[in-house]
């Protein structure tokens, strides 16, 4: 198990690596110069060069490259963007912003609460109503509540969060007059019930979809497990019926449900974009789409690497969980 | 054992020269009505579809005024017989949008589809036949993709390079690709081992020759099964690329007409839930019809998403 886990960290890195040289590149080989954004089209080429300079964008990419009309072919140099950036992501600096000059790491941490609170809370929404719902809906197999699940499951899926969102925002406020306090942030901590009335909305919005996707998988997963030996033999040595199920039965259908939810995880990291964007939410996701659109480099590049390392986690904790939900699965 | 007698089936007659010569114009669509009788969910998921595509083919024969109109009335209309889902902030006749908005949705989602799923079979047969560190790279390199948030993804290639159509198309093409490419990886390692690829590869039949007579008829239905899975998902994620901003220019698109709804003060009612009952029903009929396919053509698959 440890032998495993390292091994899929020394792979995370690998990926990460991977990730990153992939972002930063491509933030910088697609049309666009953050310089000309600076001085709106009416700079001089000298002006152009010094703004180049001060954010240090005349250096070359990276400290290796690869030169084909030179004989030498590679060549090295200490002084690169890309060393730069690496040299001082290991010391925790993440960079400068190239929009507002200030250091990235502050404004994550600034805005980090918001994002983990909307996630959190939708996962708890998306758990609370998935499973519960989904048990009820194998167990009870094609009664009315049943078909209740299935077909809001169904709607769950097709409706897009961000017209929900919409639809919360523009109904209550047309027809009483309510609106969510948007734009300003409230502490958990200093008013923790107005902090819940800004960020439950969003992340009810968010869960509905994560909801109806656990729903469906819990129903059919449960429904295959019921329809095995071991369930007859637990009824058999006489087992009450709520223990068989939720002690036989959900525990062993939870490897797929884990599964989706890990993907659901990472998915949020999205989800928490449209959200934020309707809701006027200072987190990351509205920090991550407004730092897209003005191509801040630092920025985006540790937004993507924030992603990647949430999904990385992710993913080897749900494999953890497998051989805790499954003990015939073995690392080695 | 009684039991067993009375339950063996009669022994079937079957008439080989009709079976040779295949089922008529007229048992087609009998097979067919029974298909859909027995899904009639896939059947309706269907009819939405077909609702759709007329209302997006002959749009400008259907829609009272042209969707980018905003002469076509008084700015947030209610309801009425000349605009009959009212009007936007500007004027612009809702009804109008509602069917022309199909257009951008329906072939953006179909174009992506059909070439993400393209390139997905064709790395999976290479990745699934070859194996080994071609297997290996491919695989990583999908886990990661699949693992990456999709929108997150979206967002970044279509803000880069600009939205456009050929833009949107290539990254959500890019989108489809990896679940493709795991799904028929799965199915050719199982393909590979049947007898028949053995006896072709020891008559001497060279790899693409194999790929191209015995593995790809086998892996193209299963590939059509996970594109109409796919389907209402991609709409999903073309109509939340519209909303933030990063839609076809210009076009006639449900996602934008939302976001419009939403930061249009004060809100009008009319505007925030049409556009959005447009998506969710195709969404909703792409979905209830790749349930269906997929549950005809393949049980093992149901709930793989």
């Amino acid at each position: 198990m440890q032998t495993f886990i390292i091994r899929r960290m020394l792979s995370g890195i690998v990926i990460l690596f991977v990730l990153s040289v992939a972002v930063f590149l491509l933030l910088r080989i697609v049309p666009g110069d953050p310089a000309i954004r600076i001085c709106q089209l009416n700079c001089t080429k000298a002006q152009i060069d010094q703004i180049h300079r001060d954010l240090g964008l005349d250096k070359p990419y990276f400290p290796v490259s690869l030169d084909f009309t030179d004989p030498k072919v590679v060549s090295f140099s200490g002084d690169s963007q890309y060393g730069t950036y690496i040299t001082n992501l290991m010391t925790g600096d993440l960079g400068t912003s190239n929009f507002n000059h200030k250091p990235v790491a502050p404004q994550v941490i600034d805005r980090m609460p918001v994002t983990l609170e909307i996630m959190a809370l939708t996962l708890i929404f998306t758990l609370v109503v998935g499973i519960p719902f989904g048990v009820v809906s194998a167990v009870f197999r094609n009664s009315p509540a049943d078909l209740f699940v299935r077909s809001t499951s169904v709607l769950g899926l097709a409706i897009p969060s961000f017209w929900i969102a919409t639809l919360v925002l523009v109904f209550p406020s047309e027809l009483w007059g309510y609106a969510p306090v948007i734009g300003r942030k409230i502490s958990l901590f200093q008013d923790p019930v107005g902090n819940f009335k800004q960020v439950a909305p969003a992340a009810a919005v968010l869960a509905l979809g994560s909801a109806a996707g656990i729903m469906r998988l819990t129903r059919s997963s449960l429904l295959e497990v019921m329809r095995q030996d071991y369930m007859r033999t637990a009824r058999a040595k006489g087992l009450r019926e709520g223990s068989v199920i939720i002690r036989h039965g959900l525990k062993n259908s939870m490897i797929p449900v884990i599964t989706v939810l890990g993907l659901q995880i990472s998915g949020l990291l999205g989800g928490a974009i449209i959200v934020e964007t309707i809701f006027t939410l200072p987190g990351l996701g509205l920090f991550t789409l407004q730092s897209l659109a003005i191509k801040d480099y630092d920025v985006v590049q540790t937004m993507t690497l924030y992603a990647g390392v949430t999904v990385v986690v992710i993913n080897l904790m749900v494999d953890v969980s497998y051989a805790w939900l499954d003990p015939r699965i073995r690392y080695s | 054992m009684g039991e067993n007698i009375a339950v063996q089936s009669p022994p079937v007659l079957v008439d080989v020269g009709i079976a040779a010569r295949g089922p008529g114009a007229g048992a087609r669509l009998r097979k067919l009505g029974t298909l859909l009788r027995q899904n009639p969910l896939g059947g309706f998921g269907l009819l939405i579809i077909g609702v759709f595509v007329i209302l997006a083919v002959f749009a400008p024969f259907i829609a009272p005024y042209s969707p980018t109109d905003f002469r076509a009335g008084n700015p947030d209309e209610g309801l009425s017989a000349s605009h009959i889902f009212g009007t936007e902030r500007v004027g612009r006749d809702i009804f109008s949008r509602f069917v022309y908005g199909g257009r951008v949705s329906l072939s953006v989602a179909v174009i992506s589809v059909v070439g993400g799923a393209s390139v997905g079979m064709l790395i999976g047969i290479v990745s699934g036949y070859f194996g080994g560190a071609i297997d290996s790279v491919i695989q990583r390199t999908v886990d990661t993709a699949i693992a990456f948030p999709a929108l997150l993804l979206l967002l970044i290639i279509t803000q880069l390079l600009g939205p456009s159509f050929r833009t949107i198309v290539f990254a959500l093409t890019l989108a489809v690709i990896p679940g493709v490419t795991r799904v028929v990886r799965g199915a050719v390692l199982s393909e590979k081992n049947n007898q028949y690829i053995e006896a072709a590869r020891a008559s001497g039949a060279w790899s693409p020759r194999i790929i191209l007579r015995h593995i790809l008829p086998n892996v193209v239905a299963l590939g059509i099964i996970v594109m109409t899975t796919l389907l209402g998902g991609i709409i999903l994620a073309e109509a939340a690329l519209s909303f933030l901003g990063l839609g076809i220019p210009e076009a006639a698109s449900w996602g934008r007409d939302v976001s419009d709804a939403r930061n249009n003060f004060p809100y009008h009612i009319p505007s925030a839930i049409f556009p959005g009952t447009a998506i969710t029903l195709t969404v909703l009929g792409f979905n209830l019809l790749g349930d269906s396919i997929r549950d005809i053509a393949d049980p093992r698959l149901r709930g793989s998403r």
